[in-house]
């Protein structure tokens, strides 16, 4: 196959970018979307022009690195991430755009590649559950039921990507938060630090610069990992019942 | 010489509490005196990281990833081992410890076998404390699957992605830890070399792969919790960055590499569908409990559909030659098997390298509903990369490298012979001897970083009191110049060649000469082959750039560089160990009906090689593996 590329080309973090054309040519329809690109490399190298900088590492759809929006859309056609992308997608003779993720939040650190470290910081705002190696209880000892735990496990999925701030017209982060609120939530292990969770995290979050949800659900159709947009409101009554108990003085 | 694995005396069952009574401690007040470096944050340095980072010491944590949580631990997809016996189906330490040295086929150290097979219960508490949110039952309690090599079913799993959920377990306790100071993480930031002073590891010498920058960090003790190289052979399962460079400058720096041929070939994956292809997509182990593989009987069928195969004319290789285990064989059987059945040109798909798993059967037991939520997301990704449906069609699967059961050598304190060197997970070599068995690669890198080094590392810092280095010592500016020197030595070659088509024809050397089948003509061959390939790197590499900044071509060839040394290694201890096992087959040494034929009179020992200069052959010191519970015994999975 052979497609037309136009790719955001930027020398660093301070530099102006702007796209360049290249063409692809004989692309296997069974290459993925990376592959193709490693193709595209390969030749401008050949050219002495400096290959395109993109993040990716597992390339089969779990680790997040993939950043690459495609034609407009965080990850490209299809719900997956970008190394999921099949060229037998596309069509023969296509032109395909290809960006870096766009948030204000993931400054762009060289053509493709984007710095998502705003993510690691909302984690370490108290996106986990305090406890020490060791004193952990017998695994059996707290029974969960079967539909708690699998509504846990479908929050825990979040990769981490940072699509759905990227597809957000208000570059949020509140789906990727609000996974990680439900996830450790839902579970009893969870709920002692439920209030300080949801507070310290969202607080982060609008202090990495993202934006609010309006609602638009961009973030739900672009995830890779299928997290519901429906946690964003089970989040934010979370977070109006901490944010009341510490406007009344009451602990959290 | 023959290095000393300080194995704790007395009876086998009683070494690790022993050991555990009389290990020394170090106060907290002095923990905080200490820094302790950490490589990679996967399962193994994650969750070392964050458990010293809890008892007090200070931790400088480094991940090549641009967030911790992307290690490619994330990627496992099956399960975790453990002794539980919820199940009530018979299971206790002693057979997870058994069923373990056995499927490593007699060639893993028995003592720290049994600590993995003791710790592995907790590992379970740790994690559900954690949040991971394992499969469950109505009634609320723990699932649990059946993988390979094992008659019980011990296997905990959070749908298809519990490395994933193990990770983000790992990397949440690190997060927290990070958040309170105790932690420092550097992202994005690769180790290029190891600093020694006065023969004791201490520091590393790294490189900022967003800036360039090359500098050092001076530390109390170093942990390499850097993962495998599987990336030897370049399509592998393993992520595109996996490599062998911080393992392989420690070698490079004295650290003994041991069993380096001892590669773990799995045999479900996607098939290879062309030269373009950047890496190998494993389909979990865990499609095993419920799939059949079989393969058409006659040469003929190959090319027909396979429902219009009948089942009179198919052969399901696996449970015909190990009616007791079936299609639960142990890896290295299995992808032997689908092999030899490919070789008599009886595969399937293109090139004829494919053999069937076909839920046919599962869905007409149990109905597609329970088959979906079983392994739906595999099933998805099958399709994704295939174009193909699996429940209406066979997956076409052939075996893929997915791990290296070898690594730098430890003895039971996890150190290496390089005094404050350790070495986690993956990278070391201690507990799968010749192969792995399913889910035990998540237990082992947890085991390593939560309830081991935790209780070793004291052994070695309570020597170091009053030992502080300074980090203006002269061997850390004289790393640093070193490590300058080699990254612009690969930017003057200025060729024609990518690092890609290097790596390419590296890979394809090691497949064919010292993959699943190795025989001395053709690993006499391939080292031949590799030494010219080398040869021509370094005459012929051509990278664009410079080294300041972004440059990922640049930071690949710095990798190839290592591998293209490192595969040779590899094929010197394949062809040194004339004997097969486990994953190790040499095509000399077969029974009758092809099975592997160990050599216990000369072969059961841990071969640990030490660099001697470059060009130069590498020295063999053996550590004797020395049973004291289990008799040898041909391994039979009939």
């Amino acid at each position: 196959m052979k497609f037309h590329l136009k790719v955001w080309r930027q020398k660093d973090a301070n530099a102006p970018g702007t796209l360049e054309n290249y063409e692809a040519d004989n692309i296997p329809a069974d290459a993925s979307f990376l592959e193709m690109l490693d193709i595209v490399n390969a030749g401008l190298t050949g050219k002495n022009i400096e290959p395109i900088q993109f993040d990716s590492d597992c390339r089969e759809g779990i680790c997040g690195s993939c950043s690459l929006t495609i034609n407009g859309v965080p990850h490209g056609p299809g719900r997956g991430t970008t190394c999921q992308v099949y060229m037998r997608k596309f069509k023969d003779g296509d032109t395909i755009t290809i960006e870096p993720f766009r948030a204000e939040a993931f400054p762009v650190q060289r053509d493709l590649v984007v710095n998502r470290s705003a993510f690691d910081r909302v984690i370490q705002a108290g996106g986990y559950i305090s406890e020490r190696c060791g004193s952990a209880p017998d695994a059996n000892s707290v029974p969960i039921s079967k539909v708690i735990a699998d509504e846990a496990m479908d929050a825990a999925a979040c990769i981490g990507c940072g699509a759905c701030a990227a597809a957000c017209p208000n570059g949020s982060a509140m789906l990727f938060v609000s996974a990680k609120v439900t996830h450790l939530g839902l579970l009893p292990q969870g709920k002692p630090e439920n209030g300080r969770r949801v507070l310290g995290m969202v607080r982060q979050m609008d202090e990495e610069g993202f934006g609010n949800c309006s609602n638009y659900y961009a973030c739900e159709a672009v995830c890779p990992a299928s997290v519901p947009a429906a946690f964003i409101g089970r989040m934010n009554r979370e977070f109006t019942a901490a944010s009341v108990k510490e406007i009344v003085g009451m602990n959290v | 010489m023959t290095p000393d694995a300080h194995i704790p005396a007395g009876p086998l069952d009683e070494k690790w509490t022993t050991y555990k009574n009389n290990a020394k401690l170090v106060s907290p007040a002095n923990k905080r005196k200490f820094d302790i470096i950490i490589v990679g944050s996967g399962l193994a340095g994650a969750s070392a990281a964050s458990t010293l980072a809890e008892q007090g010491y200070n931790v400088k944590c480094f991940c090549y990833q641009d967030s911790p949580r992307r290690a490619h631990s994330i990627a496992a997809q099956g399960g975790i081992n453990a002794a539980k016996n919820y199940q009530n189906d018979g299971d206790s330490a002693y057979r997870l410890f058994y069923d373990t040295i056995k499927g490593g086929d007699f060639r893993a150290r028995e003592a720290n076998v049994h600590r993995l097979a003791e710790v592995s219960n907790h590992i379970i508490d740790q994690c559900v404390a954690q949040g991971v949110p394992f499969a469950r039952e109505y009634g609320g309690l723990l699932d649990n699957r059946s993988f390979g090599g094992a008659q019980v079913s011990r296997t905990f799993y959070a749908r298809g992605q519990t490395g994933q959920q193990l990770l983000l377990g790992a990397y949440a306790g690190l997060s927290h830890q990070i958040a309170k100071g105790a932690v420092k993480m550097y992202p994005k930031t690769e180790m290029l070399d190891l600093v020694l002073i006065d023969g004791h590891a201490k520091g590393i010498v790294v490189r900022d792969l967003t800036t360039g920058e090359i500098s050092s960090h001076a530390g109390d003790a170093v942990l390499l919790c850097s993962g495998g190289y599987g990336n030897v052979f370049y399509l592998s399962t393993n992520a595109r960055g996996c490599n062998v460079t911080a393992t392989f400058r420690a070698y490079k720096r004295g650290a003994f590499f041991a069993n380096p041929c001892f590669t773990q070939i799995h045999p479900t994956c996607i098939p290879v569908s062309g030269d373009y292809q950047s890496k190998l997509t494993l389909m979990s182990e865990s499609l095993r409990n419920d799939g059949r593989i079989w393969a058409p009987k006659r040469k003929e069928d190959c090319g027909k559909d396979p429902s219009q195969i009948p089942d009179d004319a198919r052969d399901y290789f696996l449970e015909r030659k190990y009616p007791s285990y079936g299609n639960l064989a142990p890896r290295d059987i299995s992808s032997r098997s689908a092999k030899e059945v490919c070789d008599e040109g009886r595969g399937v798909g293109p090139g004829g390298l494919g053999v069937y798993l076909d839920f046919s059967d599962a869905i007409k037991r149990l109905g597609r509903k329970t088959i979906e939520e079983r392994y739906g997301n595999l099933f998805e990704m099958y399709q994704n990369i295939t174009g193909e449906n699996a429940y209406e069609r066979p997956m076409r699967i052939y075996p893929a490298v997915h791990y290296t059961m070898g690594g730098l050598w430890v003895d039971y304190n996890l150190m290496s012979n390089i005094p404050g060197l350790h070495v986690l997970g993956e990278a070391n070599f201690s507990d799968h001897g010749a192969n792995r068995l399913g889910a035990s690669a998540l237990m082992q890198g947890l085991a390593d970083g939560y309830f081991v080094i935790p209780y070793t590392l004291g052994n070695y810092m309570t020597s170091q009191f009053g030992k502080k280095v300074d980090p203006k010592h002269p061997a850390f500016a004289k790393t640093i110049e070193e490590t300058k020197a080699r990254v612009q030595k690969l930017l003057d070659i200025k060729g024609n060649r990518t690092v890609d088509s290097f790596h390419r024809e590296l890979g394809l050397i090691m497949w064919d000469y010292c993959g699943m089948a190795r025989s001395e003509e053709g690993l006499n061959l391939a080292i031949d082959k590799i030494q010219k390939l080398r040869t021509e790197f370094w005459k012929n590499l051509k990278i664009l750039g410079t080294p300041d900044g972004i440059n990922m071509e640049l930071e690949r060839a710095g990798r190839v560089a290592d591998f293209l040394e490192f595969g040779e290694l590899m094929c010197r201890d394949a062809l040194m160990r004339n004997e097969s096992c486990g994953g190790h087959f040499r095509t000399e040494y077969q029974t009758p009906e092809g099975e592997a034929l160990r050599n216990d009179d000369e072969y059961a020992f841990v071969a640990a090689w030490e660099y001697q200069g470059e060009n130069q052959l590498p020295t063999l010191n053996k550590e004797p593996l020395v049973y004291e519970k289990v008799k040898l015994a041909t391994r039979s999975y009939k």
